[in-house]
């Protein structure tokens, strides 16, 4: 990849779930699929069509193609409402539990910041869908956020153009990860048992 | 996680493979003789004059499913293959680590250990369980050769080396496995070392053809991590060889071949009418052998294992793609040596 290949926006939540997450799936091109499928296909059959719609005023864009030329990032919007009042607002879908919200904030930021380029308006808040709970938790685009989505997508671009993969971070996190039985992080981690079968590696010793 | 998925084995010639909705259907002169649903194949393997419709091609391609084509006797023919592998930094690393002639002997090292060890537990197993005392002793003797081999191959110098060690090595332990047979078998199974293709004994025909069953699953197991399986460290690169697949194939032949071979011979679940002798003398399985052989495969394929640095249970069947990943792990520089799987 070189430096001016535009950044996906799912590397933004992948990076922020795991770095070598992110490697995985944007340098290695490890099967990515059933993270995509894990994201929850009945929520994104609603949001993966293309098209619009007026609801009480608002027109309301599904999967909207976004770009950032400043940041370098592509992607793709779940959701966008244009407010009658001018107001843009990205909501962005979200399944199941154990999200962590930091993560889905800085994903949202960089909708923001996109929108912001293509349209050269200001988009000040955004949302998260829940489709657990039904829910929907605004979220304002902070200069801490826009600060974040620059960081990272600064660092995903430094890790795509060395070809370095990150370490495992071995933690709770891959037992939730789908990649884990690519990434294999435990065995990576296990530097010890690493050295014990390397030190048994030329040893015989029978029990008889 | 770590789940075998199935292998569809089609050997009947002439046999049809097409697919019908979501299963994949197999007809034998216009009837049905087999259906399954299309998830629960993992690859489709045919062997020798099987059809199969361009339909049912695109559908495996599509769902990264592999379709392979082997001659009757389970020598590799071909492989289609979707567009989903394939990791170009990892065969850039991989080209660059085979050039690398350090790096290519401590990984040819590695594989060695693994089988010298692996082959040496079979026959100290062996020799534990034989009731002879003359052939106890002998098979003692060769185990203990094998430790010695892999004494000299831990401070070989150069590939060249550590390949001589490896010959002299396997001459003695093809030379010992006649002992593991029971004696009542021996008559139709007699195994004097190894002969290279074609097979001349029914032991060898057996022997040839779970080599190309699992050097089969090897080169998918390499070709799903993304490796090059032609470019090899320990074999050496030759056209159309699988180098790469015949050096992860090292570790497993006497786990996974070999045990087997004798299992089925031992235990009396393949005898010699599952052998035709061809004009010439070379030996093969027939029709009946090769189902007898590739239902014990795909069952030994599904038993349990615990693997040592993984530290979790698996199907010994996913231990090559397991193995895969480390090796390409190892190319990849996140490990500081290639760790052959020895079971416990
Ligand atoms: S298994 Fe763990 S270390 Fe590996 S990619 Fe997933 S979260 Fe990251």
């Amino acid at each position: 990849m070189t430096e001016t290949d535009p950044i996906p926006l799912s590397a933004l939540q992948h990076w922020a779930y795991c770095p070598r997450q992110c490697g995985l799936i944007h340098l290695e091109q490890a099967f990515a699929d059933n993270i995509h499928t894990a994201r929850g296909q009945a929520v994104h059959r609603l949001v993966d069509t293309p098209g619009y719609e007026m609801q009480a005023g608002v027109k309301v864009e599904r999967a909207l193609p976004l770009w950032c030329d400043r940041l370098g990032l592509i992607g793709k919007a779940d959701l966008v409402e244009f407010h009658p009042d001018g107001r843009i607002f990205p909501v962005e879908f979200k399944h199941g539990r154990r999200r962590q919200k930091h993560h889905d904030d800085v994903q949202l930021a960089a909708q923001a910041l996109c929108l912001e380029e293509m349209l050269g308006r200001p988009v000040t808040h955004g949302a998260i869908y829940h489709a657990s709970s039904r829910r929907r938790r605004e979220v304002a685009i902070t200069s801490e956020l826009r600060r974040l989505v620059q960081e990272t997508t600064d660092a995903i671009r430094v890790m795509l153009t060395s070809g370095r993969l990150p370490p495992p971070v071995n933690d709770a996190r891959c037992r939730e990860c789908s990649l884990n039985e690519i990434c294999e992080p435990a065995a990576l981690a296990a530097k010890d048992i690493q050295a014990e079968l390397r030190a048994e590696l030329f040893r015989t010793t029978d029990p008889s | 996680m770590y789940s075998l998925q199935n292998t569809l084995y089609v050997m009947t010639p002439n046999a049809y493979a097409h697919l019908e909705n979501n299963t994949v259907r197999i007809d034998v002169e216009r009837e049905k003789r087999l259906q399954v649903p299309l998830h629960h194949v993992g690859s489709l393997v045919c062997f020798g004059n099987v059809m199969v419709s361009p339909a049912l091609m695109h559908r495996l391609a599509d769902e990264g499913k592999s379709l392979v084509l082997l001659e009757t006797s389970g020598r590799f023919k071909a492989r289609l293959e979707g567009p989903i592998s394939g990791n170009i930094l990892l065969r850039q690393a991989q080209h660059r680590s085979a050039g690398d002639r350090g790096f290519a002997l401590e990984l040819a090292r590695a594989i060695i250990a693994g089988k010298l060890k692996n082959s040496r537990a079979l026959l100290v197993r062996a020799a534990r369980e034989t009731p002879d005392s003359t052939e106890q002793a002998a098979l003692t003797r060769t185990a203990d050769n094998l430790a010695a081999s892999l004494r000299a191959a831990a401070v070989a110098t150069d590939l060249d080396a550590l390949r001589g060690v490896e010959g002299e090595a396997a001459r003695g332990y093809f030379g010992s496995l006649n002992s593991v047979v029971k004696p009542q078998a021996r008559a139709h199974f007699a195994l004097n070392g190894r002969t290279r293709r074609p097979p001349l004994d029914r032991f060898n025909a057996l022997l040839s053809f779970l080599y190309s069953m699992l050097m089969n699953d090897c080169r998918s197991a390499l070709e799903t991590v993304g490796l090059d399986p032609q470019l090899g460290f320990l074999h050496a690169v030759r056209p159309g060889r699988a180098a790469l697949a015949l050096d992860l194939q090292e570790e497993f032949r006497s786990i996974l071949a070999d045990r087997l071979a004798l299992t089925l011979i031992n235990r009396s679940q393949l005898g010699p009418g599952d052998f035709d002798q061809r004009e010439g003398g070379v030996v093969m399985l027939n029709d009946r052998g090769r189902r007898t052989v590739i239902t014990a495969w795909q069952e030994r394929k599904q038993e349990e294992i615990t693997h040592p640095l993984l530290g979790m249970k698996l199907p010994i069947g996913v231990v090559p793609f397991v193995q895969a990943r480390l090796m390409a792990r190892t190319v990849r520089g996140e490990m500081t040596g290639y760790l052959p799987y020895l079971p416990k």
